[in-house]
C-alpha cells in the first residue's frame, strides 16, 4: 500500500457549451478510507466533478491521480478498472431482469448465475445488505434498487464509492440503514464519496467535508471541527448586490390562501406536508428551497394540475370581493369559473410550449375554446403574438417561425407574454430564468414588475437566493415538503435562508 | 381421419416455416429494441436475391446433365443472404446511425423490397422468354427439397418427419439456437438489456450500437431465408410476382403471438400455417362466401392475440421497453 490519497484532482475544470462552466480549476484530494461529503448547492458542479471520476464526463483539462498514478478515465468501464464505482441519482437497472443478472450485466466471460448469486450473497453478508438476488427490479423498493446499485458497484471490485444524493429517495429509517451500512464499508477500508446538499447528513455521516460553489472549489473541513453555520457561509457565499428594481408594493390585498396543503407523488412519498401559507396581489412572493422540495408540487396544486390530498385553496376575487375554494378543480373549471391564473412551468418546450408550433398557435393553446361553431378564431392570437414580439423584444423572423428554433431567452418571453396576455390575477413562475443570459433574465425581473405594479399577484419559485432576495417582497423557504419559514426579502439574511433551506426551521440544532 | 392429418400436417409445416423464419429474425431483432416493420420487404428482397442466383447459375449451365445441386443450392443460399444482410445494414444504417422513426423505415423498407422484388422478378421472367408471368426454377427448387434419408421407407413416421428440405429444419434449429443464446448467455443477457433499457446497458460498458446492429442483421438474414424457404420449396421453385402475399406481416404478428420467445414460435408457426390452409381442407359445399371466412382464420386470430396481449398486465410478457426507440447517449 503507498501513502497517497485515494483520488487526486489536479486543476480540473469542464464547461458545457459556451456558456455553462460546470467545473473551474477544482482540485480535491480524496484520502483513503474516509466517508467524504461534497457539499454544495444545486448546480455547482458536484455532480459533474464526480462525473468525470466515474467517467461519464470527460475533463476539459486538469489531471487525475489515482493511488499516485496519474491515470485517464474514458469510460466507466475504465473508472471500474480503476476501482471507482458510482451509484447515480437515477437508477441504472432493467427491470424486468433479476438483482442477479443485473449486476453481472456487462461483466465478460461465460454467463454464471449461481457463481454470481453466490458472490452477491457474500457481499450482502460481509456488509449488512439484504438484497435477493433472485427478485426483478420492477418489484423492489426504491432503497432495495439502491442497495442493488450499490452491491453491483462492489461485485465489480470497486474500492472508491461514489453516491449522488442517495437519501433523496430514502426514508429516514432507510437512510439511517444506509449510513449503517457505509460506516462498515469504511471501517472495511473502502474509500466513499457522497454527494449531498443536507447538513445533517454531513455532521452524520462523514470524516470530512468538501465545499463547492458555483463550480468552484471553496474548501476542505473536518467534520467534526466544523458547524453548520460555517459550511452554510462556505456553501452560499456572500451576497452580491444585482441592482434589481424592487419598487414598493402599493396596498397589497390578500389574494390567496393556501392552508394545508398536502400532497403525494405516485409512490406514496409526501412531496407537500400541510404547507400554509398567503399570496397577496401587488406583489411578488419568492419560493426559495434546494430543488425537489415541492416547489414544482405547490404550484401544480394551486394551477390545479396535482391533486391534493388534504387541505384548501381559497382565492378571493378583487372584482366581486367573492371567495372561491379550488381544491379539486382542475385547470380548465377554475378558469370555467373566471379565475384568472397563469402558470409559467419549468420545462418550457414540454408543459409549456409546443416546439413545432409557431407563436400565434401557441397563444391559441390558450384561447382555442373562444372561436365560434367549431371554426377557430386566428385573429386575436395573431395580435396578440405580434404585441408580444414587439413589447417583450423577441428576437424572431416572424410570428409564423416555429417556437423550437428560437434561443432559450425569447422562448421564455413568449410564455411569459403568453401567460401575461391572459391578464391573469395570479402569475406564478417556475425557474423563469434558467438558462437565460443576464439581459433576457432582466427583462423578465422588469415583467414581473410590471405586473406587481399592476395588482397581479406574481409567485417566483427560483434558485439563485441573491435574485430572490433583490426582487421579492416576501420569501416563502421550503423544505423537505414543509414550510421552513417566510422571510421579509428587504430584511432577509443570505446565510439564514440558506439555513432555512436545508433545515425545517433554521435551528442549528433541528430536524 | 389420421389420413387427413397425414396431408393436413405436413402441409401446416410447409406453410409455416416461412413464419417460422420471419418470427424468429424478427424476435431477434426486437430485443435489440429495434422494430423491424420491413421484415416483409426483407423476406421478399431475399427471395428474390436467392431467385436471381439460382436463375443465373441455372443458365450458365451448357446442359442438364451439368446440373450441381449442391453448388446450385450454395449459390442461391450466398445471394439469399447477401441480399437480407443487405436490406439489414440498410435498416440500421437510417435507425441506428441516423436514428430515423423505426415505423417509417420499416415501412419504406417493406414497400421498398416488394418494389425491388417485383421489379427483378419481372425482368427476370422476360429474360427467359417464358410465356406466362412465373419463371420456374425446377431444378435448383429439387435440391432444396430433397427429404432426409429415410423419408420413404419408414412410412407415416417419415411422411411427418422427414419429408422436408433441410431448410425446414434449420429454422427449427435456429429457432432453438436463439431462444438458448436469448436465455443463457451473457451475449442473450446483454441483447435484452440494451432492448429493455439502452442507457443502463451503455452505462455497463455494452456497446449499445454494436448490440443493435448485429442482432437486426442476423434477424434479416433468419427472416430473409424464410422468403428463400417460400420460394424454393413451398412454391417449389415458381416464382410469380405478388405471391409471397402478407406472410411476412404474419410473422411480425407471430412475434406477439409467441411473447418474444423463438422457442414457441415452433408451434405457433406451424398452427398459423395450419390456419392458413385450413380452409383447403374443410368441406365448404358450394359456398364460397363460407371459404372466404375460413381465410380469415389467421388474421382474427392475431387481432384476438393482440388484444389479449394488451390487456395482459404481467410485466414478463410485455414488449422490450425501448422498442421503437433510437438511443443516443446524452450529453448536456
Amino acid at each position: 500500500m503507498n501513502t497517497s490519497a485515494a483520488v487526486e484532482m489536479r486543476n480540473i475544470s469542464k464547461r458545457f457549451g459556451t456558456k455553462v462552466q460546470a467545473n473551474d480549476n477544482v482540485s480535491l484530494d480524496i484520502q483513503r478510507g474516509e466517508i467524504l461529503a461534497l457539499l454544495g448547492e444545486n448546480g455547482s458542479g458536484k455532480t459533474t466533478l464526480m462525473n468525470m471520476l466515474a467517467g461519464i464526463y470527460f475533463p476539459d483539462s486538469g489531471t487525475i491521480l489515482v493511488n499516485g498514478e496519474p491515470v485517464v478515465i474514458s469510460s466507466p468501464r475504465k473508472a471500474m478498472e480503476l476501482g471507482i464505482g458510482m451509484i447515480h441519482q437515477h437508477f441504472k437497472l432493467v427491470d424486468v431482469l433479476s438483482a442477479a443478472e443485473n449486476i453481472v450485466l456487462g461483466l465478460e466471460g461465460k454467463l454464471d448465475l449461481k457463481e454470481a448469486t453466490r458472490k452477491i450473497r457474500e457481499i450482502c453478508d460481509a456488509y449488512g445488505f439484504d438484497v435477493d438476488p433472485n427478485q426483478k427490479i420492477y418489484n423492489m423498493s426504491v432503497s432495495q434498487k439502491q442497495t442493488v446499485e450499490i452491491v453491483k458497484v462492489l461485485y465489480r471490485g470497486a474500492d472508491i464509492l461514489i453516491l449522488d444524493e442517495p437519501t433523496a429517495v430514502l426514508t429516514p429509517q432507510e437512510t439511517d440503514k444506509l449510513f449503517a451500512v457505509l460506516r462498515n464499508m469504511r471501517d472495511d477500508g473502502k474509500t466513499i464519496v457522497i454527494i449531498t446538499h443536507k447538513l445533517n447528513e454531513v455532521e452524520a455521516l462523514s470524516d470530512k467535508v468538501a465545499v463547492l460553489r458555483a463550480g468552484r472549489y471553496i474548501g476542505t473541513l473536518i467534520t467534526k471541527k466544523t458547524n453548520a453555520a460555517e459550511m452554510t457561509n462556505m456553501m452560499v457565499g456572500r451576497a452580491v448586490s444585482l441592482d434589481i428594481d424592487r419598487p414598493e408594493p402599493e396596498k397589497p390585498e390578500l389574494r390567496m390562501e393556501i392552508r394545508d396543503a398536502t400532497v403525494r407523488d405516485e409512490e406514496g412519498l409526501l412531496k407537500l406536508d400541510h404547507v400554509s401559507f398567503d399570496i397577496y396581489g401587488g406583489e411578488i412572493l419568492g419560493i426559495a428551497g434546494i430543488s425537489g422540495a415541492g416547489q414544482k408540487e405547490l404550484l401544480e396544486s394551486i394551477y390545479g394540475l396535482q391533486r391534493m390530498e388534504e387541505g384548501s385553496i381559497l382565492f378571493h376575487d378583487p372584482d366581486t370581493g367573492e371567495t372561491a375554494e379550488l381544491k379539486g378543480k382542475k385547470p380548465l373549471q377554475i378558469q370555467q369559473m373566471g379565475i384568472s391564473l397563469s402558470f409559467v412551468p419549468e420545462d418550457r418546450l414540454g408543459m409549456g410550449l409546443v416546439g413545432s408550433m409557431d407563436i400565434a398557435d401557441n397563444i391559441m393553446l390558450r384561447s382555442y375554446r373562444n372561436g365560434s361553431y367549431g371554426f377557430l378564431n386566428r385573429k386575436d392570437p395573431k395580435k396578440m403574438a405580434r404585441w408580444i414580439v414587439t413589447e417583450l423584444g423577441v428576437s424572431t423572423p416572424g410570428i409564423d417561425t416555429p417556437v423550437r428554433r428560437l434561443s432559450g431567452g425569447n422562448v421564455q418571453k413568449i410564455l411569459v407574454g403568453r401567460e401575461i396576455v391572459q391578464t391573469p390575477r395570479v402569475l406564478m413562475m417556475a425557474y423563469p430564468v434558467r438558462g437565460l443570459d443576464i439581459n433576457a433574465s432582466y427583462t423578465i425581473y422588469q415583467l414581473m414588475n410590471l405586473q406587481k405594479e399592476k395588482g397581479v399577484a406574481v409567485v417566483f419559485v427560483g434558485e439563485d437566493l441573491d435574485v430572490l432576495m433583490e426582487l421579492c417582497d416576501r420569501i416563502l423557504v421550503l423544505c423537505g415538503g414543509k414550510v421552513s419559514g417566510i422571510v421579509d426579502g428587504r430584511k432577509a439574511d443570505k446565510q439564514e435562508i440558506g439555513m432555512m433551506m436545508t433545515r425545517v426551521g433554521g435551528e442549528q440544532d433541528g430536524q | 381421419m389420421f389420413d387427413f392429418f397425414l396431408t393436413f400436417i405436413p402441409r401446416a409445416i410447409i406453410q409455416g416455416t416461412p413464419l417460422l423464419y420471419g418470427s424468429t429474425g424478427e424476435t431477434l431483432t426486437e430485443k435489440s429494441g429495434n422494430l423491424n416493420l420491413g421484415i416483409p420487404g426483407i423476406m421478399y428482397v431475399g427471395a428474390i436475391s436467392g431467385v436471381i442466383g439460382a436463375f443465373y447459375y441455372e443458365s450458365s449451365l451448357p446442359g442438364p446433365e451439368a446440373f450441381n445441386g449442391a453448388l446450385a443450392v450454395a449459390i442461391t443460399l450466398g445471394a439469399n443472404l447477401l441480399g437480407s444482410l443487405l436490406m439489414g445494414l440498410l435498416y440500421c444504417f437510417l435507425t441506428v446511425t441516423l436514428r430515423a422513426n423505426q415505423n417509417v423505415t420499416g415501412l419504406a423498407m417493406t414497400t421498398f423490397g416488394v418494389g425491388f422484388g417485383n421489379f427483378f422478378g419481372g425482368s427476370l421472367i422476360k429474360l427467359s422468354g417464358n410465356e406466362m408471368p412465373y419463371l420456374a426454377l425446377n431444378r435448383t427448387s429439387l435440391a432444396f427439397r430433397t427429404p432426409m434419408p429415410g423419408a420413404s421407407t419408414t412410412g407415416w413416421f417419415g411422411q411427418l418427419f422427414l419429408s422436408y428440405g433441410f431448410l425446414a429444419y434449420l429454422a427449427v434449429i435456429l429457432s432453438l439456437v436463439a431462444a438458448f443464446v436469448l436465455k443463457r448467455t451473457r451475449v442473450g443477457l446483454h441483447l435484452r438489456a440494451v432492448g429493455e433499457n439502452p442507457a443502463t446497458a451503455d452505462a455497463a460498458g455494452i456497446n449499445v450500437n454494436r448490440y443493435k446492429y448485429a442482432a437486426t442483421c442476423i434477424g434479416s438474414v433468419i427472416a430473409g431465408l424464410g422468403g428463400l424457404y417460400y420460394v424454393m420449396d413451398y412454391a417449389s421453385g415458381i416464382w410469380s410476382n405478388n405471391a409471397f402475399g402478407d406472410r411476412g406481416w404474419l410473422a411480425i404478428a407471430l412475434v406477439i403471438f409467441t411473447i418474444w420467445r423463438p422457442n414457441r414460435g415452433i408451434l405457433s408457426a406451424y398452427l398459423f400455417g395450419g390456419l392458413y390452409i385450413l380452409h383447403m381442407y374443410i368441406p365448404t359445399g358450394t359456398d364460397l362466401a363460407v371459404k372466404e371466412l375460413y381465410k380469415m382464420a389467421p388474421y382474427v386470430v392475431t387481432i384476438v392475440v393482440l388484444i389479449i396481449s394488451s390487456i395482459r398486465n404481467n410485466r414478463e410478457k410485455q414488449p422490450p421497453a425501448s422498442l421503437g426507440l433510437s438511443y443516443f447517449r446524452e450529453e448536456r
